[in-house]
C-alpha cells in the first residue's frame, strides 16, 4: 500500500510538468513571466488565489487543530475567510490599477522608490522564506510518516519537492504556477468534499448525531488520565488568563495579514483589470469559505471517528485528515488524500518562490541597484529565474538542516504577523493618506518587521520551559519563561507598525509625494493608465 | 496638402494617405500610444478636481468605510464574546451552541458583504467609465 500515494502524486507531477512545458513555450518577456501576460480570467485567478491560500498548514494543520482542540481550532477557519473582506474592499483593486509586478510598486508610486522598495522587498523575502520553510518541513514530515517502507527518505522528499518547484517557476513562470495552483485547488476541494460527505454518512447524515458525538470526545490527558470533553466548547486551546487576548491578537494578524501577504497580492497583477481582480476575490471567497466550513467535518470527524489518542500514536495532529481518510475510505482513499496534501505543499511553495523572486528581481535588482533601468532587454526575467533557483536551493538546504523533527508551526503565524504589522499599514497609508512620506514607509516597514520578529522570539511559541519527558520534536527553541505572554504578537505589533508609519510621516514633509496624490486617486479609482493585458 | 487652420504660416505638408502623418493632427488612439507618450497626456489633477470624480470618491467612501467598520466589529465580537463571555456563548441551541452558530454566521456575513460590494462596485465602474469617456471627448 505504501507506494499508492506515490502513484497518485506522480500522476499530478506528470500533468503539471506538461503544463509547465506548455507555459514555457508561450511565455516570453517580463509581463508574461511575472504576470502571465495579465490574461488570467476571474474564475481562474479566484481558484488560484484559493490554491495559494489553502496551504498544508490549512489542510493538515487546521484539521489537526480542530481534532485536538475543537472549537478553538475553528477560530482560525473563520479568520481565514473574513480576512478576504479586507482584500476585497481595500487592497485588490487599487493594487491592480497602480502597480506592475509587486507590492512595492504601490509604495514607490508616490514615495522615493529606492528606500521603500528595499524595505518592502526585505519584508516580502522574510515573509516568503518563513512560510516556505514551514511548508518544506511539512512536506518532509508527511513523507516520513506516509511513505514509510517505500524507501524514500526525508532529505529525498524535501529535495524532490524543491526541485519540482524550481522547474515550475524557472521554466513556466507565473502562467505555469497559476495552473499548478488551479489544479491543486480543484483536487483539494474534491478531496475535502468527499471526506466531509463520508464523515456525515458515518453519522447517517444526522447533524444531531454528529454534534452529539462532538460533545463527548474522550482522550488521554498528558497526566495519563482519561477525560471526556465537549469539543464544541471554546477554551480547549486558549485558556485564561491570556487566552481571550491571544484570540483577539490571532484574529488581528489573520485579518490584516492576508491583505499583506506578497504571494496573494501578486496574483492580482495576473488579471486584465481591476474589475476582474474584484470578481476573482469573490470566487476565492466562495471556495475558501466552503473549504473552511468543511474543515469542521474533517476536524470534528477525526476527533470523533479516529480519536485524538490514535492520531497521536500515528504521526501526530498533522496526520488527522489523512488518518480520517484511511478510517473511512480505506487505503486507496488514504493514498488519494495524501497525494493531495503533497500537491498542496508543492503548489504553495511554487507560489511563494515566484513572489519572492519577482520581488528580488523587480524591486532590489532593477529598481534599487540599477535605478529602474534594465541594462539589457529581458535582464529582469533572467535575474528572477536565477533568484528562483537560489531561493529554492536555500529552502531545500534549510529544511534538510532543520530536519523532520523541527517544531515550525509558529513560522506560518510569524509570516502572517509580519505581513500584518509591516506590509499592510504602509499599503493602506500610501493609498489613502496624502501626507504619507518615505520616512513613514521605511519606519512602518522596519518597526513592523522588527516588532513582530522580536515579540515572537520572546513569546511562548519559542520561549517555554518544557516539562521532563517532552519529545525532542516538541521542545521549544529557548528554554526560559516567556517574556511576552501571547502566542500571537499582532495586537501589539500591528499598532506599532501603524504608529511608526504615522509618526515617521509627521516628522517629515514630502511635497512631491503629496503632489502625486490626486494622480494616485484617479488611477486607483478609474483604472486610467493601468498596466494592460498583453496579446495572446 | 493639408492646412489645419486658415492662415497658418507653417502648414503641415503630407499626403492624407500617409500612415503616420508628419506632425499628427489628431491624437493617436489610446492603444497606439507608448507609455512615454501617455506620460504627459493626462491632466490628473484636473480629473481629480472634477465634481463627478469627487462625487464618485465620496460615494465609494460611503460604502467602503461603514462596510469595513461593520465587518471588523462583527468579526472581533467573536473572539471577544468567546473569550470574555464564555458561559453565555456555551448556551445550547439545538444540537450545537451559540459559539458555533456565531462562528458559522461569520461565513455568511463575509459572503453577503462581498455580494453587496460587487453590486455597488458595478455602479462605481459605470460612473468611472463615464468620467473617462467625457475626458476622451474633451
Amino acid at each position: 500500500m505504501s507506494s499508492t500515494p506515490l502513484v497518485f502524486f506522480l500522476i499530478f507531477v506528470a500533468i503539471t510538468l506538461v503544463i509547465t512545458y506548455w507555459a514555457a513555450r508561450r511565455s516570453s518577456g517580463a509581463s508574461a513571466y511575472f504576470a502571465a501576460n495579465r490574461r488570467i480570467t476571474a474564475w481562474q485567478n479566484g481558484v488560484a488565489v484559493a490554491g495559494d491560500y489553502m496551504s498544508a498548514a490549512s489542510f493538515l494543520g487546521i484539521a489537526g487543530m480542530i481534532a485536538f482542540q475543537g472549537y478553538d481550532g475553528f477560530m482560525y477557519s473563520v479568520g481565514f475567510l473574513v480576512a478576504y473582506l479586507a482584500v476585497l474592499l481595500i487592497v485588490a483593486e487599487p493594487l491592480r490599477n497602480i502597480g506592475k509586478y509587486t507590492m512595492a510598486d504601490v509604495l514607490a508610486f508616490r514615495l522615493n522608490p529606492r528606500p521603500v522598495r528595499a524595505m518592502a522587498s526585505l519584508s516580502t523575502l522574510t515573509v516568503s522564506t518563513f512560510y516556505m520553510i514551514a511548508q518544506m518541513v511539512g512536506a518532509g514530515v508527511l513523507v516520513s510518516t506516509l511513505l514509510k517502507g517505500s524507501g524514500i527518505t526525508y532529505a529525498e522528499a524535501v529535495g524532490g519537492v524543491g526541485a519540482l518547484m524550481i522547474v515550475y517557476v524557472v521554466f513556466g513562470g507565473m502562467l505555469a504556477t497559476t495552473w499548478v495552483q488551479i489544479i491543486k485547488a480543484i483536487l483539494l476541494m474534491i478531496g475535502t468534499f468527499l471526506l466531509s460527505v463520508m464523515v456525515l454518512a458515518h453519522f447517517h447524515f444526522d447533524l444531531g448525531e454528529f454534534f452529539k458525538a462532538v460533545g463527548h470526545v474522550s482522550f488521554r490527558e498528558k497526566t495519563g488520565l482519561m477525560v471526556t470533553k465537549d469539543f464544541l466548547q471554546p477554551g480547549l486551546r486558549y485558556k485564561p488568563p491570556w487566552g481571550a487576548l491571544d484570540l483577539m491578537s490571532l484574529g488581528l494578524a489573520l485579518v490584516f495579514g492576508t491583505a499583506g501577504l506578497p504571494h496573494i497580492l501578486v496574483r492580482f497583477y495576473t488579471v486584465p483589470d481591476a474589475k476582474t481582480a474584484r470578481i476573482s476575490v469573490v470566487w476565492a471567497m466562495v471556495l475558501i469559505g466552503v473549504f473552511y466550513i468543511m474543515t469542521t467535518c474533517l476536524g470534528f470527524g477525526a476527533a470523533t471517528i479516529v480519536g485524538p489518542d490514535f492520531i497521536k500514536l500515528n504521526g501526530g495532529n498533522n496526520m488527522s485528515a489523512p488518518l480520517l481518510a484511511k478510517a473511512l475510505g480505506g487505503d486507496i482513499f488514504f493514498a488519494f488524500i495524501s497525494a493531495i496534501a503533497f500537491a498542496t505543499i508543492l503548489a504553495v511553495v511554487a507560489g511563494l518562490t515566484i513572489s519572492a523572486s519577482t520581488s528580488f528581481a523587480h524591486d532590489i535588482y532593477t529598481n534599487v541597484i540599477h535605478h529602474g533601468r534594465e541594462r539589457k532587454a529581458g535582464e529582469e526575467v533572467t535575474v528572477a529565474r536565477l533568484t528562483a533557483f537560489v531561493v529554492g536551493a536555500i529552502s531545500i538546504a534549510l529544511a534538510i538542516a532543520l530536519g523532520p523533527a523541527a517544531n515550525v508551526a509558529f513560522l506560518v503565524g510569524l509570516a502572517f504577523a509580519v505581513a500584518a504589522s509591516a506590509n499592510l499599514p504602509v499599503i493602506v497609508l500610501s493609498l489613502f493618506w496624502k501626507r504619507f512620506t518615505t520616512t513613514g514607509a521605511v519606519m512602518g516597514l522596519g518597526v513592523g518587521l522588527l516588532a513582530s520578529l522580536a515579540l515572537i522570539i520572546i513569546s511562548p511559541s519559542i520561549m517555554t520551559i518544557d516539562k521532563e519527558g517532552v519529545a525532542a520534536s516538541a521542545r521549544h527553541l529557548i528554554q526560559h519563561t516567556p517574556y511576552f505572554p501571547l502566542e500571537n504578537p499582532g495586537i501589539v505589533s500591528i499598532p506599532l507598525g501603524f504608529l511608526a508609519a504615522f509618526l515617521g510621516s509627521l516628522i517629515t514633509r514630502e511635497p512631491k509625494a503629496e503632489a502625486r496624490f490626486p494622480e494616485l486617486q484617479v488611477r486607483a479609482n478609474t483604472g486610467l493608465g493601468a498596466e494592460k493585458a498583453g496579446v495572446a | 496638402m493639408v492646412s489645419p487652420e486658415p492662415g497658418d504660416p507653417t502648414p503641415i505638408v503630407a499626403a492624407p494617405t500617409d500612415i503616420a502623418p508628419a506632425g499628427s493632427l489628431t491624437p493617436k488612439p489610446a492603444h497606439e500610444r507608448t507609455a512615454d507618450e501617455e506620460a504627459g497626456a493626462v491632466d490628473w489633477d484636473r480629473i481629480a478636481a472634477l465634481p463627478e470624480f469627487k462625487d464618485l470618491l465620496h460615494r465609494k467612501k460611503r460604502f467602503i468605510v461603514p462596510a469595513t467598520i461593520f465587518f471588523l466589529l462583527y468579526y472581533f465580537a467573536l473572539p471577544a464574546l468567546v473569550g470574555y463571555a464564555r458561559p453565555f456563548m456555551q448556551t445550547r441551541v439545538g444540537p450545537v451552541n451559540l459559539a458555533y452558530l456565531f462562528a458559522l454566521s461569520q461565513f455568511f456575513m463575509a459572503w453577503i458583504i462581498a455580494a453587496l460590494y460587487v453590486r455597488a462596485a458595478n455602479i462605481f465602474d459605470r460612473d468611472a467609465k463615464s468620467i473617462l469617456d467625457d475626458e476622451e471627448k474633451g
